[in-house]
């Protein structure tokens, strides 16, 4: 199993370079002076422009610079905003647990609706069941969810008036943020209606987040299903008088599983772009909005280091995903 | 080439013709089973005679502002004239026009965005199977940096880099689509390459692009012909991602993202200005889908739903 770990790490590592060299090479291929780009101004003498290039480290050779940035980052270097002139670590860090809580809420509402459906799916192939909800799945898997976050508002938001537009919180609720996930801050704080307001926030970015992913589970767990309910073992199981319950439940579903499982660990890519306009939609305080703000800010140390931290967190979770997959099934463990 | 034994060009032909209009039988056989996917194709087709002949049918012009029509609601609604069958947007524009115009737009990006990737992401897998080794290994590599970014921030962030704008953003959607093209056009050679039929053309003196290309890639084509519709619809969506976010399209284009993002601040007061736009996308992207599935199980029997 270690062997195993370890070969996985070190198969990261070229892919952990050429991460860094794209953050690194991002602000260089930026058009305009990438001095002043990164220092935010502009309009400066000949004097300060020197002084900015030599505080960035613009004057010396490319390859110094990026020994000097990987040291940087080693160190948890990641630069600061031009705008508000803290550090982009300390930034994404107080934004990152808003964009988590908003994730792990979508991934959970759509494995624990997708893996369910899927199966019965599966097991009531050609049914009524199976063909409205694959309908269904299909229609999910092909929406716009920025198109689909903004009619749940008209509706609920708007026409209904039961869920709020945007935020995470409402405003009459201030307390001291302790572990950054509203659920459990809004509880930690004791006050009155504060959990139910947090609630009510997360329910329709969670839906429009839920959307593609539950769409693509559910899919994958009906084929896997499929596949497996086809094998030789399940039909001795079901030979061995096994109730139906337990051939699916206990024979089917364990091996079927492995597919989800890295269809699930795929899915964090698209919860992070996902997250971006979701995030837009809902006025989101989440770091999918801080990014793109910071864009629209022309915030460029701050695209970088957002860019960089992103890769990162995908990266780190489809590793998870690959130690689990080597947990959950031994065959390629010993490989 | 020319001195090729003439029996070769003579006999080849003849028999490779009978077998190929079989196998294309065959295939619509197949797809036709589906009627999700037949209804899907027919809808595309029906969305390429739209753009095709949009300055026909378009009952106004999409760059044409009524003054005294503004947030005008759709015709069956109280308020609504047939003379704007689906409501006009906030500078008295015809949302009908406009969506036909758009249609343009979203045929184009999916038709030029899966061209660019696969035209990379084939020659580059391509490379990589064949040669293996080193420039297996760095491609590979490079592959794997894109995929390891969200798609859509790694399309903003190239956006960013060039400037918003319709074009850029097709370049910034191909460049993270093709790594899926690369990668199966390469697990694709890898099986072939050391077939028979491979080594036989290679000793009747094939050279090596005509080996990759004449000889390898046909018989690597159906899980590439699948990831392309794919890939089609992907394009569809981030491109009205993109216009809706303000990086893609630019107003006034008739773009349905861009559309959309220009409608949002009109949610609460006019429901058709934001309704149609994505409806319309929806439906592009859900015929194409439907196309995808029924061509993986017609292609793919391994994926066929017995």
């Amino acid at each position: 199993m270690v062997q195993f770990i370890v070969g996985r790490l070190l198969y990261l590592v070229p892919t952990l370079i050429g991460i860094t060299i794209v953050a690194f090479g991002f602000v260089r291929v930026l058009p305009g002076d990438p001095v002043l780009l990164m220092a935010g101004e502009h309009g400066v003498s000949p004097e300060r422009h020197a002084a900015l290039m030599a505080q960035f480290g613009f004057d010396r050779p490319l390859w110094e610079q990026y020994l000097d940035y990987v040291t940087g980052l080693l160190q948890g270097d990641l630069g600061q905003s031009i705008i508000t002139k803290v550090p982009i670590a300390n930034e994404f860090f107080s934004l990152f647990p808003a964009t988590v809580e908003l994730s792990v809420c979508a991934i959970v509402v759509a494995i624990v609706i997708g893996i369910p459906a899927g199966v019965l799916a599966a097991v009531k192939r050609g049914s009524w069941f199976d063909q409205t909800s694959m309908g269904i799945a299909l229609v999910g898997y092909s929406m716009p969810i920025f198109w689909w976050g903004l009619l749940l508002i008209i509706l609920f938001s708007g026409i209904l008036q039961w869920t709020p537009v945007s935020g995470r919180i409402s405003l009459i609720y201030f307390f001291e943020p302790v572990t950054g996930f509203m659920l459990i801050d809004s509880l930690l704080s004791g006050e009155k209606g504060a959990f139910a307001s947090a609630v009510q926030h997360l329910i329709l970015p969670t839906v429009v987040l839920a959307t593609i992913p539950l769409a693509v589970i559910a899919r994958q767990t009906r084929s896997a299903m499929l596949e497996v309910l086809g094998e030789d073992y399940v039909r001795t199981a079901r030979a061995k008088g096994l109730s139906p319950l337990r051939v699916v439940g206990m024979h089917a579903l364990r091996n079927a599983m492995i597919p989800v499982i890295t269809t699930i660990g795929l899915q964090v890519g698209v919860l992070l772009a996902g997250a971006i306009l979701t995030e837009t939609i809902f006025s989101w305080p989440g770091i999918g909005k801080w990014l793109i703000d910071s864009i629209f800010r022309r915030d460029y140390p701050a695209v970088q280091g957002g860019l960089l931290l992103v890769a990162l967190v995908v990266m780190a979770v489809n590793l998870t995903v690959d130690l689990l997959y080597g947990l959950v099934n031994p065959r390629i463990r010993h490989r | 080439m020319n001195d090729r034994p003439s029996f070769d060009t003579g006999a080849v032909p003849v028999a490779g013709e009978a077998p190929r209009q079989h196998a294309l039988a065959g295939f619509w056989f197949h797809f036709s089973e589906n009627r999700g996917a037949v209804v899907g194709l027919a809808i595309i087709a029906a969305l390429v005679l739209v753009a095709l002949f949009a300055p026909l049918i378009a009952p106004h012009d999409p760059g044409e502002q009524f003054r005294d029509a503004l947030l005008a609601p759709p015709a069956w609604q109280q308020g609504g004239s047939p003379r704007f069958l689906l409501g006009t947007d906030a500078v008295g524009r015809d949302i009908l026009s406009r969506l036909i115009y758009g249609s343009q737009f979203s045929l184009f990006v999916g038709v030029v965005v899966v061209g660019i990737a696969l035209a990379v992401g084939v020659t580059t897998g391509l490379i990589a199977g064949y040669f293996g080794g080193f420039a297996d290994a760095m491609i590979m590599r490079v592959m794997d940096i894109i995929l390891s970014f969200p798609s859509l921030v790694l399309a903003i962030v190239l956006v960013a880099v060039l400037g918003p704008g319709l074009t850029n953003a097709m370049i910034a959607i191909a460049l993270i689509l093709q790594p899926h093209f690369a990668r199966l056009t390469r697990a694709a050679v890898l099986a072939e390459k050391s077939r028979e039929y491979v080594t036989a053309a290679r000793l009747a003196g094939a050279g090596r692009l005509r080996l990759m290309f004449v000889t390898i890639l046909p018989n690597c084509l159906a899980p590439l012909i699948v990831q392309a519709t794919l890939s089609f619809s992907n394009a569809i969506l981030d491109a009205a991602a993109l216009g809706f976010l303000g990086m893609g399209a630019q107003p006034p284009t008739p773009e349905w993202g861009t559309m959309l993002a220009e409608a949002r601040e009109f949610i609460l007061r006019a429901w058709w200005v934001v309704t149609f736009p994505g409806l319309a996308i929806l439906i592009t992207v859900l015929a194409i889908n439907l196309v995808g599935d029924g061509l993986r199980d017609a292609l793919d029997p391994r994926l066929k739903r017995s």
